[in-house]
């Protein structure tokens, strides 16, 4: 039995994986959702044979809210000891001209990013609360700080995700359940992997270390990496007239 | 060929994603302008087989090999790094089946503490299974373990047309045997089985001692033939009757535990400036290398890390040679002709002050199973050469010699050999090109090594 268990709600992305190992490598026991099973099911190996720990695989679709509440239950069936813990990373991000185009591309970056996290985490609210304790970490981003040119609509989903999570948090504080939203930096995934040029890139792996060091820690929200704190607080203060002509 | 035993190409796989890269071999003195594409799981691999615009692909793991055989200039590379889970570990076998991404220096870390460890180690753990079984390399225990490739029960091979295979020696020798040491030629490997070897403890006695000359490393050698590891460390700008002086370490695993601070990597900082290795201070380091080891014999105890991966301890070091970089000359010669060989190769090099740090010298065992594998019954002799004018010559020197004396260049390590030379040392190059004509016949697998030596 281990002392805890983390339910990572989009595991197939690095830095959700990256997450995962190192939870596992704290003895933490895994729940692996995500739309890819084959994929799952060789995480869920990989972490068992290098952890010695529980790993479950499990179907997971954030756009269907239908199936939210049985998915809640089913985790509570197969969590693998201790308080359950919830890891949220599921995320897309289109480019903002095919969102602009293609009014199904917006909805379902909406449905992915936003709607699909307030589902889950509205069902999974009572269990938590139930337990009295436990963590939920969830990936924002630095583009919910301010809307660019480049991807506002992202940018916008993130946002809304973050105030979500600020009354979440508050709701689930007297049950001694803690919340934290890390605004994410560039992290070197898939995600980014085309896009040239990004500042302060750090490794999945170098991101979930210090994400799991902050999640025991934590509850609000928090810049990872730090930098972006500073960067954020100048880009949040220019002047509008400023900000519009430059091209982020 | 047997049937594929999956679908490669998965419902719904996104787009692959590329973008223009420049990637340079261990050396530094070949590089690449290329597009890359970095799958995070392998049901994306097969994605990656068709890179815009019809360009060719070739797999690109660890980046460990020197030259140019996981380069393709202005074509497409599909870094293997992110598919690094492990699939399946029997204790009572040993038999690992692991994503082509995972590198030894995770196998080490995850697999040592149940007394565990990869048969056969490059050294640097900073190489992939995948780069690992598509050069078939060795490590300092060649003469009894021979190459990765010995241990290898089966691979899955993604093949060029995207046919998904598992493939054995008994089902598809061909297959099999082309891919081990196929340089990446014959598909993308997506898993491997291979068979790990149980050690009794975390530990290694390790015995140095300084050698004077070329006969008495000779005759260590054989002395250590019945030793797990032996290698030799050369002094390559030693002369005349201190020719092939250096230093002969050998090793077994030992019966008890050892206890090892962990190793925090240094990073070295900057391009060395070109000064820096001058015949001076690479001749005065040799000699303190070569003074500090005991005549008569040192015994200590070594983790495994330092033992098989010394240079680890120090990230980038190839960073030394400056920012012309260097290439490696890595050559295995018969034992018939051996002797005479070396003492040839070490005077090219010693008098055309070719200046390098210590040359690596082994005694190899068996000949591998792939048709392009290097290891063969022989010495092997391996070292730096800094890239400044004239050092082509003393490459194509070095060639001739080990061509003369029936030995072959190991294609990790190569990036300048003629095309004649590689016919002439690999005697299944036939077999290997008739293999890719059956397979890919359209070329769509191709590399700077590929084209060089007309693959
Ligand atoms: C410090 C140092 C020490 C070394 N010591 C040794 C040694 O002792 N013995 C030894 O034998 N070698 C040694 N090498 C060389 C090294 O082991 C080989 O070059 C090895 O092939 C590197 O593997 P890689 O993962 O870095 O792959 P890369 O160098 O990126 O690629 C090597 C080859 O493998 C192919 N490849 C990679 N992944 C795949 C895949 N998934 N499917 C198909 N093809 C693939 C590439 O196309 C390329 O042809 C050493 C290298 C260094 C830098
Ligand atoms: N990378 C960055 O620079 C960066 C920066 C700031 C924030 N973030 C955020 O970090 C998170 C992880 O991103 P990443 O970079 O690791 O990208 P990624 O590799 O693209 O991962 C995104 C994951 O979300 C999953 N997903 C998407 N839609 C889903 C749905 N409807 N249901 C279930 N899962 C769904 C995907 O699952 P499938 O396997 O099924 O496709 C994928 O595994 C995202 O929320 C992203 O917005 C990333």
């Amino acid at each position: 039995m281990s002392s805890e268990t983390w339910l990572i709600l989009g595991a197939s992305s690095a830095v959700a994986r990256a997450f995962a190992r190192e939870a596992a490598a704290h003895g933490a026991a895994l729940l692996l959702a995500g739309r890819d099973m084959p994929d799952l099911e060789c995480q869920a190996a990989d972490l068992t044979i290098r952890h010695q720990v529980a790993a479950v695989p499990l179907r997971f679709d954030a756009g269907d809210l239908a199936s939210h509440a049985g998915f809640v239950a089913r985790c509570l069936s197969q969590a693998g000891g201790g308080f359950l813990n919830v890891f949220l990373a599921f995320g897309v991000m289109p480019d903002q001209a095919d969102a602009d185009a293609d009014p199904t591309v917006a909805a379902s970056m909406v449905t992915a990013n936003f709607t699909g996290a307030a589902s889950i985490l509205a069902a999974l609210a009572p269990a938590l609360e139930a337990q009295g304790g436990g963590r939920v970490v969830a990936l924002g981003s630095v583009a919910g700080d301010r809307g660019r040119k480049r991807n506002f609509l992202y940018g916008a989903t993130k946002a809304a995700l973050r105030t979500y999570l600020q009354g979440y948090a508050a709701r689930l504080a007297k049950a001694g359940v803690r919340v934290l939203c890390i605004k994410a930096g560039p992290v070197d995934t898939a995600m980014t992997w085309p896009l040239p040029g990004l500042p302060f890139m750090v490794s999945p792996s170098a991101f979930a270390s210090t994400a799991w060091r902050r999640a025991r820690r934590g509850s609000g929200s928090t810049y990872l990496p730090s930098i972006w704190w500073p960067v954020m607080s100048i880009i949040r203060l220019l002047p509008t007239s400023i900000f519009n002509r430059l091209d982020i | 060929m047997p049937e594929s035993f999956a679908p490669a190409i998965q419902e719904g796989a996104r787009a692959m994603g590329w973008k223009a890269v420049t990637l340079q071999g261990w050396g530094r003195s070949s590089s690449a302008d290329c597009l890359a594409a970095r799958p995070e799981r392998s049901g994306e691999m097969a994605a990656a087989l068709a890179p815009p615009g019809n360009r060719t692909l070739i797999a690109h793991g660890g980046g460990r090999s020197y030259g140019d055989a996981a380069l393709n200039t202005g074509g497409a590379v599909v870094l293997t790094g992110r598919l690094d889970r492990i699939l399946s570990f029997d204790p009572s076998t040993g038999l690992l089946v692991s994503e082509p991404g995972v590198t030894f220096a995770e196998l080490l870390a995850i697999f040592l503490p149940r007394g565990f460890i990869a048969p056969v180690s490059p050294g640097t753990g900073f190489v992939t299974l995948g780069g690992a079984l598509a050069n078939d390399v060795h490590g300092k225990n060649h003469h009894g373990l021979g190459s990765i490739g010995d241990h290898v029960a089966w691979f899955d091979l993604l093949l060029p047309d995207g046919r998904l295979l598992r493939v054995a020696e008994a089902t598809d020798p061909d297959l099999f045997r082309a891919t081990i040491g196929g340089i990446g030629l014959t598909g993308i490997i997506t898993a491997i089985c291979l068979r790990l070897a149980a050690v009794p403890s975390n530990a290694l006695t390790v015995q140095r001692r300084r050698v004077a000359n070329l006969d008495d490393f000779l005759q260590g050698f054989k002395d250590a033939a019945g030793t797990a590891y032996s290698v030799g460390w050369i002094d390559a700008l030693a002369q005349g009757a201190a020719l092939g002086r250096g230093v002969l370490e050998t090793a077994e695993a030992s019966p008890h535990d050892g206890t090892f601070p962990s190793r925090k990597a240094k990073r070295f900082p900057i391009d060395a400036p070109g000064w820096l290795l001058n015949g001076l201070s690479v001749r005065a380091f040799n000699a303190l290398y070569w003074r500090r080891a005991s005549i008569v014999g040192q015994q200590t105890t070594a983790s495994y890390a330092q033992f098989l991966y010394p240079l680890d301890a120090i990230e980038g070091w190839n960073r030394m040679y400056g920012k012309q970089g260097f290439r490696q000359f890595q050559c295995v010669v018969p034992f018939e002709t051996g002797e005479r060989a070396l003492r040839r190769l070490l005077e090219t090099i010693a008098s055309a002050g070719a200046a390098s740090f210590l040359a690596v010298l082994k005694v190899m065992g068996a000949q591998g199973r792939g048709m392009l594998s290097f290891g063969m019954p022989g010495y092997s002799l391996a070292l730096d050469i800094p890239s400044r004018p004239g050092s082509e010559a003393v490459f194509a020197a070095l060639e001739r010699i080990t061509r003369d004396a029936g030995g072959r260049i190991y294609l990790a390590k190569d990036s300048v050999m003629s095309s004649d030379g590689f016919n002439a040392m690999y005697s299944e190059a036939g077999a290997f090109r008739a293999l890719r004509e059956r397979i890919d016949p359209q070329r769509r697998l191709a590399s700077d090594m590929s084209r060089r030596l007309k693959l």
